[in-house]
């Protein structure tokens, strides 16, 4: 129960967003000859909090 | 069996809602309980949603849950992503509710409670809800274009236009109007202007935490910004009463604009992760966890309204701003009822996360009744207070008198009792020097707030609620300032990049430079502006920013009006018709009165005419005179604005309309852009499965 909680917490905060990434990298992109390494969590969220912060993200 | 519950269910809601809003309406006598409010607004919500919405969705848009949204067509793993749906509701419900929905009602409270209350009910449910659902619904059927697209590829170009200017003159007088709600709240307030200034480097510190220290771990970095803001609040009345550090945070309204104009234009060009996005994180869990908090404490402490249910002031001569009930208590409350800025949020970034066609009526509906619900908990912090009490601190010293016995004679003289040691006393026990004429909107909110948590958890705490709420509303202000101030950057190198190439670049410094400049000093012009009136600029700011933000709601509902014409399904064109007649009729005699009228309060050009003629007469006193000439030209710019936006938002009708005409003489207008059919994937495994 308070573990469901948590995880629920932690996804809609994006806490967990770099374990979704990796879950994600590892489902679609088996390593294959030509498909790039999983970013580190470093570059994974720099990319994500740029890409966030195009074009209109606030209201009054 | 289990469908007769149903139905007896809904119909007790029904029942309960209604005899809510009877009590809220019909009441005359001494006060009534802000319980009734939350109930009404509960039970209106629960039948909205459940019942129009779902008849929205399923009849009018017809929602397909096997259709496959651009999020799932086109996943990039960045710009489009399947999202779950609580974290897309997350994100667009952040992105929405800034501090509209609190100042909105605030201001609009000197109406009485009623006005505001049915507005903020009736508005967002048929109207502000509404917008925000369909456009999130048109714009993930075409591949999360934004509004101005829209426009352009199912209107016209002159549609599309001027979705665009419109939207950046609104973030313009929008940030300068926020800009003055904060300074009004510093204004020789050390304890509040340290608690802000604090914010800054606590963002920082939370910004390079979460890049450098551990990258990625948001709740940490949230969970230290919430403490050390918490500790801010506390700090902040410790500089208050020290002898040395005091003098350097108590300053006048100029200084302080000038010091938020130079953040405004530091936190344009400052790379995003050590200000702007830390500051939005901080912000979204402080709105989150002062909101749940007021509601609790509410639903605790049931606390009576004493704000009468219509004041004398509908008939125009209100102090906080001048204008009859009808129209300026629409275009007041703009966010928390309709807010043409959401069709900004609902095209864009929101549809792009959509896992599921689905998820749409939650979101985009859902999303806006919470929002309208935060107007309706900012209603009842206004009119928990006494009313003299709340008039004392919205009245500009312009209109009551700088000097505080004058102010409580003047206010008296409306019926409003107040003395001037009670109001000694609530300035000392919200630990300020005096609480007179703090316009805006924020202060009586925060003075408000803390009385609602000073009584729900412990009145000994009151100055550090009172700063608590004052911080809590600085922090999200700023966040819109700083993320606006650099979207409208963005806007103007996107239109530059038209002439020159290199200025439209996103990354070369000269461009982001000079593009930055012009921003700021577009809000700036108008902060400063309003600052130095003596009649408190809130009342010409907010009007012309609500007129502003209800023209781009009207657009909005004329792109879906249209779409819904063009796609064959006139008889139900209505949804979005009626509150786009209805927000044509408020904008368009709001702008009159505006332009026209030959009241000094209301009227744009009849305050420049006055003012001249007492300038030229020399009635004016000093300190008046000095700056008497920009605001007659500011009076006049205003009132061009004023009419320019009308103008746009006629154009754009009377372009609707010959479209539709076109269409159902069967002429030949724009087709449909709508992306075609694609069975959703997602859905077929989850069926498999």
């Amino acid at each position: 129960m308070f573990k469901k909680l948590w995880c629920f917490v932690r996804h809609v905060s994006g806490d967990d967003a770099y374990e979704q990434y990796l879950k994600h990298h590892a489902e679609f992109h088996q390593a294959t000859v030509d498909t790039p390494p999983a970013l580190s969590r470093k570059a994974f969220f720099k990319l994500w909090q740029d890409s966030k912060w195009k074009g209109i993200n606030r209201c009054c | 069996m289990n469908q007769h519950i149903k139905t007896i269910l809904w119909i007790a809601v029904a029942m309960l809602g209604a005899f809510a809003v009877a009590g809220i309406a019909l009441n005359r006598g001494e006060s009534i309980n802000a319980l009734w409010l939350i109930t009404a607004a509960v039970c209106i919500y629960a039948i909205a949603y459940r019942f129009y919405a779902a008849w929205i969705a399923a009849k009018v848009l017809v929602i397909d849950e096997t259709r496959a949204t651009p999020a799932e067509r086109l996943d990039n793993g960045r710009d489009f992503v399947p999202t779950n749906k609580w974290v897309v509701f997350g994100h667009h419900f952040a992105a929405i509710a800034g501090p509209g929905p609190l100042i909105g009602p605030t201001l609009a409270a000197q109406f009485g409670y009623l006005p505001g209350t049915l507005w903020i009910l009736i508005g967002a449910v048929l109207g502000g809800a509404v917008q925000d659902m369909v456009t999130l619904f048109f714009s993930t059927r075409r591949n999360g274009r934004s509004l101005g697209q829209m426009a352009r590829d199912e209107i016209g170009m002159v549609g599309g236009s001027a979705a665009l200017i419109g939207t950046f003159l609104i973030m313009i007088i929008l940030i300068a109007v926020l800009g003055l709600v904060v300074v009004n709240a510093m204004k020789h307030s050390p304890w509040a202007t340290s608690t802000v200034a604090a914010t800054i480097p606590i963002a920082m510190i939370v910004g390079v935490y979460m890049r450098n220290i551990r990258p990625g771990r948001v709740l940490e970095a949230s969970i230290i910004g919430v403490v050390l803001l918490l500790l801010s609040v506390v700090l902040g009345g410790w500089v208050d009463h020290h002898e040395t550090l005091r003098p350097l945070f108590d300053h006048d309204g100029l200084p302080l604009a000038y010091a938020i104009i130079l953040y405004g234009f530091a936190a344009a060009v400052l790379p995003v992760w050590l200000l702007l996005a830390p500051r939005d994180y901080l912000s979204t869990f402080m709105k989150l966890g002062t909101i749940i908090l007021l509601a609790v404490a509410i639903v605790i402490l049931r606390p009576e309204i004493h704000m009468p249910a219509v004041t004398q002031f509908v008939d125009g001569t209100g102090p906080i701003f001048g204008g009859k009930l009808f129209p300026f208590v629409f275009i007041t409350i703009a966010c928390g009822a309709i807010s043409g800025f959401h069709a900004l949020i609902a095209s864009g970034t929101t549809p792009k996360l959509l896992g599921n066609e689905r998820d749409i009526r939650m979101i985009g509906y859902g999303g806006m009744l919470l929002e309208s619900f935060v107007a309706i908990m900012a209603m009842i912090a206004a009119t928990v207070l006494d009313p003299g009490v709340f008039f004392a601190i919205n009245s500009p010293a312009g209109v009551v008198g700088k000097e505080a016995v004058d102010a409580v004679a003047k206010i008296n003289s409306w019926g409003f009792a107040v003395t001037v040691e009670q109001m000694q006393q609530l300035a000392s026990d919200m630990g300020e020097t005096t609480l007179f004429s703090r316009t805006g909107g924020a202060p009586s909110l925060a003075v408000g707030m803390a009385s609602i948590f000073g009584s729900a958890f412990g009145k000994e705490l009151l100055a550090l609620w009172y700063h608590f709420a004052i911080m809590f509303e600085a922090i999200f202000i700023l966040t819109t300032l700083d993320a606006g101030t650099r979207v409208g950057r963005f806007m103007l190198q996107d239109l530059l990049g038209n002439f020159n190439k290199k200025l439209g670049e996103t990354s070369y410094t000269p461009s982001v430079i000079l593009t930055s400049s012009i921003v700021v000093a577009g809000w700036g012009y108008f902060l400063y502006i309003g600052v130095i009136d003596p009649n408190g600029g809130v009342n010409i700011l907010w009007p012309l920013f609500g007129i502003a933000n209800q023209m781009l709601a009207a657009i909005a509902l004329c792109v879906a009006t249209g779409i819904l014409v063009k796609s064959g399904k006139l008889r139900y064109a209505w949804v979005t018709g009626v509150p786009l007649v209805w927000l044509v009729t408020i904008t368009t005699t709001a702008a009159y009165e505006k332009i026209f009228s030959a009241d000094v309060r209301v009227g744009f050009f009849a305050a420049a005419n006055d003012m001249s003629a007492k300038l030229a007469a020399g009635l004016l006193p000093a300190d008046k005179a000095a700056v008497a000439q920009q605001l007659i030209f500011n009076q006049h710019l205003d009132a061009y604005l004023t009419l320019f936006f009308i103008v746009v938002l006629w154009v754009v009708i009377l372009d609707m309309v010959r479209l539709c005409l076109r269409y159902l003489g069967g002429k030949p207008v724009l087709k449909l852009s709508e992306v075609p059919h694609e069975p959703s994937r997602l859905v077929e495994n989850w069926v498999r499965d």
